[in-house]
């Protein structure tokens, strides 16, 4: 079939139809897609996989396709966590892994930093967030560890063709609102489960005047979506990331949704947004920040992949810059990446942070996950993807989601608060 | 045979399956854990052959694939509800547990005595209702009666080691 009589695909068929192998795929068709890149941390890889790969006496497909990162259990604080870190060490060495990431920051925003995720590949991921490689017109979904060990020994995965949920924003964000805003107000709007486990696909001009790392906050929470991926185009902005990665002239023109595709359409516009806060215990459970602005907070908790990034810390210090937390308030701020926080530490965004009373935190997954540094019986207000019941260690634990912008701000007051008020 | 039903709500995440403080340990610990914070007795008093009934949304959340197979350690022999999380789904049945798709799931009872029927697949009630599910894909089928991907893959690179290369 040549190029022309091809059916309108959208971005999703597109870049399933070339790790497949076809011109084209319809959606629900169940293929086999080659995978370009697996990536795998700490806790979700070779503690897993290591003992399944011997049993099976089975070798890695391609190490070069393969990346590794300590993240969860790093640094580590008791036996158990040296014990699984050690084992991801001395695999990587056993192994001769090419591309190993020890202590460097998290996973979905480091893999990127070093320019391994790249448009028109198909990457798995043994994440939930992976789906945040989907900013770079890269399809990118989390799988279990099993599954992981299917992709390690043959280099395929099975995946069902998906509709596409294109999220198309118009208009331009209002000055204080972000891309973590616009997840949670979309959260809130379709619910955990709403992505169905489709392709989402983030599209319009706000979302094309987004920076490199605030579309990964887009992509990075389609997992709470429950998306299985979520797409934007690559462009300009996406090659220019990547050229300074180290990844000269990547091709962008292939990487788009044909105008008359099939797909679901949903539109907002971006300049009526307004900060958004998420309370306990759902991400789903998002609103106007004036909703809850005024609930006493004892932790500020800037980290994790989707919430301290440089643009987030940037955003965290615009606010607090020349200020002081509020007495008995704890600010916690754990860079994702290494990159990042020298980046901040360069252009002042770190001294700022500091010299407001935050406390610097290693850059690796920390609190989000519950594996580090656990919150006790606190209410926290987080940057973070997740609030459910327990997820940042104790059950009593009340987790807040809001944006950088918003947890500086609340930092400040001492209570949820619209950072508006403070950045007017 | 008969499988006894646990009743849990909607939006089950993989935290409440597999707590994150617990996820440095073996599935053994882990198991022991799992739904501390929904159902405190859940885990003692669970029995092989149980099911779980749920809302909505199970097992969104984490990729954590320990939040499956804390339920296969646990001997549950299948979870009903009316939907999951996409990427639950896939571990699921990675792992050997049967999930089945069942609009009408929230109509059972907590503590009834169900049947299924793998290859409709639909469960039948206690009071002899037929509530239909849908179609599971032949060879996600093929895996929970293989007992999961890596029974599968063992049989091809194991036991059939001129393959392994392929």
């Amino acid at each position: 079939m040549n190029a022309d009589a091809r059916a309108p695909q959208t971005l999703a068929q597109k870049l399933i139809a070339r790790a497949c192998g076809r011109d084209q795929v319809a959606v629900g068709e169940i293929v086999t897609c080659g995978v370009d890149l697996a990536m795998f941390h700490d806790s979700s890889g070779p503690r897993r996989l290591q003992p399944m790969l011997e049993e099976l006496g089975a070798e890695l497909w391609d190490k070069s396709r393969v990346v590794l990162v300590m993240d969860h259990y790093v640094p580590e604080r008791d036996e158990d966590s040296r014990r699984i870190v050690r084992i991801a060490r001395d695999w990587a060495r056993d192994q001769a892994l090419p591309h190993v990431y020890d202590s460097q920051g998290i996973c979905h925003v480091v893999v990127p930093q070093h320019g391994h995720i790249r448009p028109g590949m198909l990457c798995v991921g043994g994440d939930s967030h992976s789906p945040t490689g989907g900013a770079f017109g890269a399809y990118m979904f989390g799988v279990g560890s099993t599954e992981m060990l299917g992709v390690v020994v043959t280099g395929q995965i099975w995946l069902r063709v998906p509709e596409t949920i294109r999220l198309w924003w118009d208009g331009a964000l209002p000055a204080g609102v972000t891309a973590k805003d616009m997840m949670l107000s979309m959260i809130g709007r379709f619910g955990m489960n709403g992505g169905r486990y489709q392709a989402v696909e983030f599209c319009g001009p706000a979302v094309t005047a987004l920076s490199m790392q605030e579309r990964m906050t887009l992509s990075n929470m389609s997992a709470e979506l429950g998306a299985q991926a979520g797409l934007i185009a690559p462009d300009a902005t996406t090659a220019a990331f990547l050229a300074e990665a180290g990844v000269p002239a990547v091709d962008t023109a292939p990487w788009f949704t044909d105008a008359d595709a099939a797909f679901e359409l949903h539109r907002f516009d971006a300049a009526a947004l307004e900060p958004q806060v998420a309370a306990p215990h759902s991400p789903a459970n998002a609103h106007g920040v004036s909703r809850d602005a005024g609930t006493p907070v004892d932790v500020a908790y800037i980290g994790a992949c989707t919430g301290a990034k440089l643009d987030d810390l940037r955003a965290a210090a615009q606010v607090l810059r020349g200020r002081k937390v509020a007495a008995g308030v704890r600010l916690i701020v754990a860079p994702a990446s290494l990159h990042d926080q020298d980046r901040a530490r360069e252009e002042g965004v770190l001294q700022a942070l500091l010299d407001a009373g935050a406390e610097l935190y290693p850059t690796a997954c920390g609190a989000c996950s519950g594996y580090g540094d656990p919150m006790g019986d606190v209410t926290v207000i987080s940057t973070t993807a997740r609030n459910f019941k327990g997820r940042m260690g104790s059950p009593n634990a009340r987790v807040y989601l809001g944006s950088p912008y918003t947890v500086a701000a609340s930092a400040l007051r001492g209570c949820v608060a619209d950072p508006r008020e403070v950045l007017a | 045979m008969t499988h006894r039903v646990w009743r849990l709500p909607a939006d089950i995440d993989t935290d409440a399956l597999a707590p994150g403080h617990a996820m440095k340990h073996g599935i053994d610990v882990i198991a022991k854990h799992c739904l501390e914070a929904v159902r405190t007795e859940f885990a003692r008093e669970v029995r092989p052959g149980d099911v779980i009934v749920a809302g909505p949304n199970f097992g969104i959340g984490s990729s954590r694939e320990q939040a499956a197979a804390v339920l296969v350690q646990l001997g549950v022999a299948a979870v009903i509800a009316p939907s999951y999380s996409g990427l639950y789904f896939r571990n699921a049945f990675n792992l050997g547990l049967l999930l089945l798709t069942c609009a009408e799931a929230e109509s059972l009872q907590e503590g009834e005595q169900v049947s299924l029927d793998v290859d409709q697949p639909a469960v039948r009630s206690a009071d002899g209702r037929v509530l239909a599910c849908e179609p599971v894909p032949a060879f996600l089928m093929e895996m929970v009666r293989a007992g999961g991907l890596l029974a599968q893959l063992r049989r091809r690179f194991k036991d059939q080691p001129d393959k392994a290369s392929t």
